[in-house]
């Protein structure tokens, strides 16, 4: 069982006979109560979300979950195509079942496929992709503003703010949990 | 002289981070390297060492806008230190470490030394309340073990005063004009604002959970009744709670959201008597404790208190206490015996409050976690 300690993204619960992920959570403590993590689940397989308060001693149960390495083939209208690359079965999931990632992933990436009842039921991306951005603004000369962040397009066509310096054919490590850009990784 | 560090090199230019701004520097001269002191004016290199800024987590990087914040907690306390000091207040400072920590049952302290870092200075300034000290202030860091949120830290700093032969009606004041020195009409809360122009609005807890809620609160009923309303309400709750959990459970749910959507800040006042705390009750409602909350936009600011003077109530209420840690398996922490014969020496009528520092910086700055208004945040210490 887990207790509201071990509560993170991605963990896999089950409530009420369905598996569950957990997309959100914060800790919140009202004035003289007991501490809660007011926590944000995904149905794996409806893709509903609800949100609990779950209290701190409260305890959730598993989802007996298993996963599978495999790979990331193509964009099929809505779908998402992976292949297992030791026995090249394909499997294929709903690309807004896994939230915002799958615009991060760009073919032949190695994921993590989810399943339930040996259903595909969600998807963990690596946590760094390396993309290489395809538009993107200069950086103003000039510009001493504190914030020094501009928008920027990669090839799989998802946004990313970036520092000024970044330009036009820069590969940048991504981080796919947060969407944030975490740092230049080409040649200099 | 614009002095700062070389964060990036580009054709033709370079990025020198100052204290308060990004400076974008054309034709640097060669020697410029990244990570580099320089002087952005004379174009001087001053030192620091040479390496690349990326990944290097030991590193904690001070950006303009964290420089900001600093110096707007910096500000937000020397107002308050100003202000107590213009209302003829003492400010104390109130030992770290004691053998008495807090006893509330949600509060777990940490162990240092010989005794526990304080959960919060209450019970030594009521001592001086009680040695006649008429209006005190404190500013201090507060320790409370295994929270980290939006709106907690493990470590954090309170503001907490009192009043000697007053009531909670003048803490009520005090609150809101110390909000408003600090903060001016509105708080910001992201790109929120919420107004925190004196007078507050006001709503007892029963009012707030019934109309919130649509649970009715007694105050004496037994915690499977509150529990069985709150499910005939449409709220999610297991049974078998203890009364103060199945009331948060509803709290949480309904009311704590709609507190959070208000555009104005709001005392929300008259608290059951489980959840008293130290609080003294209503003269004729033995189910009402004369207790109110600030909130400001879905941030919980303050707690105050007309103060409980009996020593008798506040030593049965420690026994209490002491008995609900035990049966919910917490550790137990020893009364504060100096304390209750300082109550028994006799403590006027007071009113007393603890404000979260931290929060009301976050209230003036529109930062939407803690981590973002401490000098370093938790991960980074």
């Amino acid at each position: 069982m887990y207790d509201t300690s071990d509560i993170r993204k991605g963990l896999k619960v089950l409530m009420d006979g369905n598996p569950y992920n957990v997309i959100e959570f914060q800790f919140v403590k009202p004035g003289k109560g007991a501490a809660f993590t007011r926590t944000k689940f995904k149905n794996l397989l409806t893709g509903a979300v609800v949100e609990r308060n779950i209290r701190s001693g409260e305890k959730l149960e598993p989802a007996n979950v298993e996963t599978r390495d495999m790979q990331f083939l193509y964009k099929e209208g809505g779908d998402l195509v992976f292949m297992d690359q030791t026995n090249y079965e394909q499997v294929t999931i709903a690309a807004d079942l896994i939230g915002d990632a799958h615009d991060l992933m760009k073919d032949n990436l190695p994921c993590t496929v989810v399943f339930f009842n040996e259903r595909p039921v969600d998807v963990t991306l690596p946590t760094f992709v390396f993309l290489e951005v395809t538009a993107s603004e200069p950086g103003v000369r000039g510009d001493t503003s504190g914030n020094v962040q501009k928008p920027a397009t990669v090839e799989t066509g998802a946004e990313v703010s970036v520092p000024l310096f970044i330009r036009v054919g820069d590969t940048i490590k991504i981080d796919t949990r947060t969407h944030e850009y975490v740092e230049r990784v080409n040649k200099t | 002289m614009q002095r700062g560090r070389v964060v990036a090199l580009l054709d033709g230019a370079a990025i020198v981070r100052t204290q308060r701004a990004m400076l974008t520097v054309a034709d640097p001269p060669a020697s410029w390297r990244i990570g580099m002191f320089v002087d952005a004016a004379s174009r001087e290199v001053i030192g620091g060492r040479e390496h690349w800024p990326t990944s290097n987590s030991e590193v904690t990087r001070l950006t303009p806008a964290r420089v900001a914040a600093l110096e707007a907690r910096a500000r937000a306390l020397a107002t308050v230190r100003g202000f107590f000091a213009e209302r003829g207040f003492l400010e104390v400072e109130t030992p770290l470490i004691v053998p008495s920590p807090g006893l509330e049952i949600h509060l777990d302290a940490v162990a240092a030394g010989d005794g526990y870092l304080i959960t919060s200075p209450e019970y030594a300034m009521k001592r001086l309340l009680a040695g006649g000290l008429e209006k005190i202030f404190q500013v201090c860091k507060c320790f409370r073990a295994n929270e980290h949120g939006p709106h907690h830290a493990s470590e954090f700093t309170m503001i907490e005063w009192y009043r000697a032969f007053s009531t909670i009606e003048a803490i009520a004041r005090d609150t809101e004009e110390l909000v408003h020195a600090v903060c001016g009409d509105q708080a910001r809360l992201g790109d929120r604002t919420v107004s925190v122009a004196p007078p507050w609005r006001r709503m007892t807890v029963r009012d707030a959970m019934l109309q919130w809620a649509g649970v009715r609160v007694a105050g004496d009923e037994p915690a499977a009744e509150l529990t069985a309303a709150i499910r005939a309400a449409g709220i999610e709750i297991a049974d078998g709670l203890a009364w103060d959990d199945a009331f948060f459970t509803a709290w949480l749910a309904r009311v704590d959201p709609a507190l959070a959507a208000l555009d104005h800040a709001i005392l929300i006042e008259d608290w059951p008597a489980p959840l008293a705390a130290l609080a003294r009750r209503k003269d004729g409602d033995p189910r009402t404790a004369l207790r109110f909350e600030a909130y400001v936009g879905g941030i919980e600011l303050a707690n105050a208190f007309d103060e409980l003077v009996d020593p008798d109530e506040q030593a049965e209420r420690f026994h209490e206490e002491q008995q609900a840690r035990r049966d919910r398996g917490r550790p137990v922490y020893p009364i504060d015996t100096k304390l209750i014969a300082a109550l028994h020496e006799g403590l006027p009528p007071s009113g007393g409050i603890a404000l979260g520092f931290d929060r009301l910086v976050m209230l003036a700055t529109g930062a939407t976690t803690i981590d973002h208004v401490q000098t370093f945040a938790n991960s980074e210490r």
